[in-house]
């Protein structure tokens, strides 16, 4: 048994026999021409093969995807046909004197890297369309089909990378699951996989030798198991078995509202860690995104991740929710979460260092970077934005300061954007002592029960050995939570929670009872909050 | 010869779906018509050279028309940008 650990894009599991899926390599030999007007005939006829076989695709995607699928493949037409495109490959025929696909495949990598020197993170994935398209051309010229071989039965699909002209030709009705050595969660791969509802790891060492044995991918894992064993074999059942539950859990609840008997509504939303988690959270009918965080994308990254690509991940979560609300937190990084591009100083006690809003306000070019890309995004659906480890007034008025000014900046450069709620957490007790306080000053209070437990019994979660100390049902964090709850409702504003302690079901009633206004959970948790809150009286 | 200015509103910019139906709207027209911006030019019926010239939310580009239907060209070209930029 053989275990490969990736990025996971949905929560499923699936198991089944691998299909290795093996690019044709187009490799291509720069060869001298004597006769260039045969070569500039055979780029004609090539042209049109490729042509014509983008048109069966495009009709393909029409039918089996729409619209809004298909029209790649129509702008994939228009570059095959481009005449600067087609010119230069001419060019390079004649006075070079070498074979087409030679040309062809020179003239495309000129193209591409045009395009991902740019410092647009969308015109860099163009580029990958023109690889695409040349790829074909010059297998067209090379007489080699590219239409996909397709497996005999039901498989997990493994692969180096797949380009959206490859599994477009494929029978989706066979596959089972992905697993992709590159592949980012906004690939066409990713987008496909989420589409069909079936598990999908990236980043995984795919290898040739696992052709026809048997695999298990699990999604909630983020694992590919080669071989598994009898007893991993019986976890994995255990695991389906629960994901059946959720199943007819979801049958039963999904579209319902999340209401008590006497008709008391809780908001239900859900945590999510990266773009990719949507998918759950429309999977279980989550009623919006309680806590976005936002750390993935400064943790995976070499350098603070710029506005551009910023903007694009709130844009993207704030469209797929359409309307509905999308709650940002800024970013929580410290001492034990860090980024080396950050380079933040070791320290004794990192749960109560330089972290967090401590670190946006003393550099505050990274929050107004952030803060710059939630405001532009919040054009495109229905965002706020919230700041952890929250101890003072002082801090609050600040970040509106910086939230003015970069609303200025915006309007400056008329960029769209929308007023967004603001709000804090509410993670110390020093938050929590001045809760009448702070709910003047914003709209809206979640309390982070992870870091507030911490906090009130000066309990370290980070060591085992206070596991027992580590309490989240003490009565002092109770009561903090009903105190908070009733200094916000005072001053009009509505509270959260979005720590563990919301999807803990003894707590439900406990919190229904002190007039929480919403919860928010992980993904998978959401379907069981509802049934619980749906049962109190 | 007609020109105007606009500044791209799309959030993406001059991506490669605007940029293809740029292409086909200006093949509607006989006038020669040339797109510019962040220092660079070429002819609207250049799909990979328009997605290579950087477009993108808040670049200001100009669009000329020279040619026997310059006034309608430069309306469409115009209507184009405004609807899809």
């Amino acid at each position: 048994m053989e275990q490969y650990k990736g990025r996971s894009i949905s929560l499923k599991i699936a198991a089944g026999p691998v299909f290795y899926y093996e690019k044709k390599q187009n490799r291509v030999k720069r060869e001298h021409v004597e006769d260039t007007e045969a070569e500039l005939r055979r780029l004609e006829e090539a042209k049109t093969a490729a042509l014509e076989q983008l048109d069966r695709i495009y009709q393909k995607a029409l039918k089996e995807a729409g619209q809004e699928d298909a029209a790649v493949f129509e702008v994939h037409k228009m570059l095959m046909e481009d005449k600067d495109y087609q010119e230069s490959i001419r060019n390079i025929i004649e006075e070079q004197q070498v074979n087409a696909a030679y040309a062809a495949a020179t003239a495309g990598d000129h193209f591409a890297a045009m395009l991902s020197e740019m410092e647009d993170v969308y015109m860099q994935a163009r580029a990958a369309d023109i690889r695409d398209v040349t790829e074909r051309l010059v297998a067209a010229l090379l007489g080699r089909d590219t239409d996909a071989a397709d497996p005999d039965g039901p498989v997990i699909l493994a692969a180096e990378d797949l380009a959206p002209s490859e599994t477009v030709q494929m029978d989706k009705s066979k596959i089972l699951a992905f697993v992709i050595r590159n592949g980012s969660a906004n690939s066409h791969t990713a987008i496909l996989a989420r589409s069909m509802n079936i598990p999908a790891i990236m980043g995984v060492e795919v290898s040739r030798e696992w052709n026809g044995r048997q695999a298990v991918v699990d999604g909630t894992a983020g694992t590919v198991v080669i071989d598994p064993d009898d007893s991993y074999l019986e976890e994995i059942r255990g695991k389906m078995a629960e994901e059946t539950r959720r199943q007819t859990l979801l049958r039963e609840l999904k579209g319902k509202p999340t209401v008590t008997k006497q008709g008391r509504a809780v908001r239900l939303y859900a945590n999510i860690g990266n773009v990719t988690d949507i998918v759950n959270v429309q999977e279980y009918d989550a009623e919006g995104i309680g806590l976005f965080r936002s750390e993935f994308l400064y943790l995976g990254a070499k350098d603070f991740p710029t506005e551009e690509e910023q903007f694009l991940a709130y844009k993207q979560v704030a469209e797929s929710m359409a309307g509905k609300k999308v709650i940002i937190r800024t970013l929580d990084i410290g001492a034990d979460k860090k980024a080396d591009y950050f380079q933040l100083e070791p320290e004794e006690n990192p749960a109560m260092g330089y972290r967090a809003i401590r670190i946006c306000l003393t550099r505050p070019e990274i929050l107004k970077t952030q803060l710059r890309a939630i405001l532009r995004a919040s054009a495109y659906g229905n965002i706020s934005v919230m700041f952890p480890m929250i101890i003072s007034l002082g801090e609050v008025r600040k970040i509106k300061t910086i939230v003015e000014e970069v609303k200025g900046e915006l309007k400056a450069a008329q960029f769209p954007y929308r007023d967004v709620e603001l709000g804090v957490m509410i993670e110390t007790p020093a938050a929590v002592l001045i809760s009448r306080e702070l709910a003047k000053e914003v709209d809206f209070f979640s309390i982070g029960t992870n870091d507030l437990t911490q906090y009130m019994l000066a309990a370290d979660r980070q060591n085992p050995r206070l596991d027992a100390f580590y309490d989240g049902h003490h009565p002092a964090v109770l009561e903090a939570i009903r105190m908070v709850t009733e200094n916000g409702h005072r001053e009009g504003i509505w509270v959260g929670i979005c720590g563990e302690l919301a999807a803990d079901l003894s707590l439900t009633k406990t919190f229904v009872d002190m007039g929480i206004d919403e919860l928010s959970v992980a993904p998978g948790c959401v379907l069981q909050v509802r049934e619980a809150i749906r049962e109190l009286s | 010869m007609r020109s105007f200015t606009y500044t791209v509103r799309d959030a993406l910019g001059l991506h490669a779906r605007p940029a293809g139906m740029l292409v086909k709207e200006a093949s509607r027209y006989q006038s020669k018509i040339t797109v510019s911006a962040n220092g660079k030019q070429a002819e609207a019926d250049r799909l990979m050279l328009l997605m290579g010239m950087g477009i993108r939310q808040g670049t200001q580009v100009t669009v000329t028309a020279e040619g026997v239907d310059e006034d309608s060209a430069e309306a469409g070209i115009r209507h184009f940008f405004e609807e899809s930029l």
